[in-house]
């Protein structure tokens, strides 16, 4: 906060604000610190390349490098129940709910969609943890279900990349009955002989563990991404102990036997198909189309502003 | 002798006038008169009993749930089951003894029964880990409906915790997965599961042995997607404000009703299943023998796409 937002009535503030900070330029790695340009960035699906740092994505940014040729389709999703109890905590949960439609333009934390994954159909799902904190509740359970019945329709493999902190409490004990609603989804598509891939993403923790997330066929997650049911937080308050170091992390999970793989988000596609083709045995697709790389030009840090942050540009100008 | 909860005090404080007075009437031998005033203070002790318990707030609920007089899984299998004969371990790394289960006769018919066990003093709530399973408790009941699976004996199932255990321990050997596995059999199997929640529910720690094709709540158990204490230190940052989640969060078991979430709420006698726990046990009894008759002569299939249809239609559109 500044005078300027102090002082500025928003609509102002918001025009201000425009003219002044173009766009973010450059983001700061979370790990790292170290400034990249966002076309750089987004080149690297999010990757630092000063730290390796896996930085936290939505749909926008995956299904274009997952699907062949960046090509692929949302499905639109059923309308579900809003606001079922009427939930107030020190904000109304549908105005929580309009916050993060406006900022993700997304109905609810997952989008679907579907396209071609080395030359075969694939049902890809992708939780946003921007989005309520990727929170699992009607919308996200019923994005999951069509998902599934989408993929036995098509006699597709499902793949979903989790990342939330866990159900959604405003949603009260229908976000809880989520849990079997997704395990049911999980079991269609099992039944039908195709596979489910389950990616866990940074974070991926509570009730979204407790579910879908687990069960997967293959069980893959990204580096140094958070998995766990409880919190850390919740943990440390119950035994009263610091945690050890990488505690609830991928490569902690892979160890004590709970994931089949941890793979780098730029060898995620070629995993994907290959671990598909391999479990419908499926000759493998001629090649891995890999994504075209656009021309880049990365001018010099210096001449920009430099405390850009992730996502959400702050007031301050 | 029960303990009192903080909104009882108006009722403990009449409770222990009559015991003085009786106390009193011991030694002086006042006779009739002092007969007249107990029952006085008796019939308004009932009246403030029954008042009372006929409009409990949530949070007030919670407290009911987890009082510590509240008939636990040990004394529904006393009430209710005949030769119960424990079963345990989930065969990979130990005996969680904060889920207990095993086969018995329930009623002339074998059945399976599982469910979390608090302890009812000291020694026992540690050695139950006061109903937090971890993941090998988990294991072991997915592990005992398969078992009743395979010999068609129906599950009845007891929810009493506040939730899954978050330990280190509990991480590293796949506590969510351990819940995930749970809830899946529960879904998987072709027999009947009536799911009884008799205290509190807590999160997935009580939906990983919930999933039934009924599921049954007593009048003043709880059942929630987290406690109302953590709800509200995440949301409203302070724990203290526990009421208000309880209240946000519709926790009781005939809001969970109105949700269709439950399928039946059984009455507790007048002030709760801890003034009279054979009552209540008797008519969870008799709740789940009028569930289980449901599913007389149904084959598999139809048990086990009953169940998945019911939660499949739950929380959509046009349901609730």
């Amino acid at each position: 906060m500044n005078w300027l937002s102090n002082f500025v009535r928003p609509k102002i503030q918001a025009l201000v604000r425009k003219r002044e900070v173009p766009d973010n330029l450059w983001i700061k790695c979370p790990s790292c610190g170290q400034m990249i340009h966002h076309k750089e960035i987004k080149l690297r699906q999010f990757v630092c390349q000063h730290c390796d740092h896996h930085l936290r994505i939505g749909p926008e940014e995956r299904f274009p490098n997952l699907f062949d040729e960046g090509d692929f389709s949302t499905i639109e999703l059923p309308a579900v129940l809003i606001d079922p109890l009427k939930f107030r905590d020190e904000k109304r949960y549908v105005d929580r709910l309009k916050e993060s439609q406006n900022k993700t333009a997304q109905q609810d934390a997952i989008v679907v969609a579907h396209g071609k994954l080395g030359g075969h159909g694939a049902v890809i799902a992708v939780q946003n943890f921007s989005f309520m904190g990727g929170s699992l509740g009607l919308g996200a359970a019923e994005a999951i279900i069509t998902a599934a019945k989408l993929a036995v329709l098509q006699h597709a493999p499902l793949i979903i990349f989790a990342a939330a902190g866990g159900a959604r409490m405003q949603e009260g004990i229908l976000s809880l009955m989520q849990l079997p609603r997704t395990t049911i989804a999980v079991q269609l598509v099992q039944e039908a002989g195709l596979p489910y891939i389950s990616v866990l993403t940074d974070p991926t923790t509570g009730g979204v563990t407790a579910s879908y997330a687990m069960l997967g066929d293959v069980a893959i997650s990204e580096p140094g991404a958070l998995i766990g049911f409880a919190g850390p937080r919740v943990i440390e308050n119950t035994i009263r102990e610091r945690l050890p170091e990488g505690f609830q992390r991928a490569e902690y999970l892979l160890e004590h036997g709970m994931l089949d793989m941890v793979v780098h988000r730029h060898a995620m596609r070629e995993t994907l198909i290959r671990v598909v083709e391999l479990l419908g045995n499926r000759p493998p697709s001629a090649e891995v189309i890999s994504l075209p790389q656009p021309d880049l030009e990365i001018p010099a840090l210096t001449d920009t502003r430099q405390e850009g942050e992730t996502g959400d540009s702050g007031s301050a100008p | 002798m029960i303990s009192f909860l903080d909104f009882e005090k108006p009722i403990a404080e009449l409770e222990a006038r009559i015991h003085d007075l009786r106390q009193l009437d011991g030694e002086q031998q006042g006779g009739a008169d002092i007969e007249e005033e107990v029952a006085q203070i008796q019939s308004k002790a009932d009246q403030l009993l029954r008042e009372t318990y006929g409009k409990l707030t949530p949070w007030q609920k919670v407290q009911v749930a987890r009082h510590p007089n509240r008939p636990q899984f040990q004394d529904y299998v006393a009430g209710l089951i005949e030769s119960f004969t424990p079963l345990a371990g989930d065969r990979a790394y130990a005996d969680d003894k904060a889920i207990t289960g095993g086969i018995g006769r329930f009623r002339g018919r074998s059945v399976m029964v599982i469910g979390h066990e608090k302890g009812s003093d000291t020694r026992s709530r540690l050695r139950h880990n006061f109903g937090m399973a971890r993941p090998e408790g988990y294991r072991k009941a997915a592990r005992l409906m398969r078992l009743a699976d395979r010999f068609g004996l129906p599950v009845i199932t007891l929810v009493d915790t506040q939730g899954a255990y978050p330990g280190v321990g509990a991480e590293e050997r796949g506590q969510a997965e351990a819940i995930a596995r749970s809830t899946e059999t529960c879904l998987d199997i072709r027999v009947p599961l009536i799911a009884c929640l008799v205290g509190e529910g807590g999160s997935g720690g009580a939906v990983a042995l919930a999933t039934g094709n009924v599921v049954i709540m007593l009048e003043h158990a709880v059942y929630a997607v987290i406690s109302p204490e953590g709800c509200a230190s995440i949301l409203w940052h302070s724990a203290e404000r526990a009421q208000d989640a309880a209240d946000a969060m519709k926790v009781t078991a005939q809001d969970l009703a109105k949700l269709k979430v439950v399928d039946q709420v059984v009455e507790e006698n007048v002030g709760g299943a801890h003034r009279n726990p054979a009552s209540a046990i008797t008519a969870l009894g008799d709740a789940i023998a009028g569930a289980l008759a449901e599913f007389d002569g149904r084959d598999g299939g139809y048990v086990r796409q009953h169940r998945r249809e019911k939660f499949l239609a739950m929380g959509r559109l046009g349901v609730v």
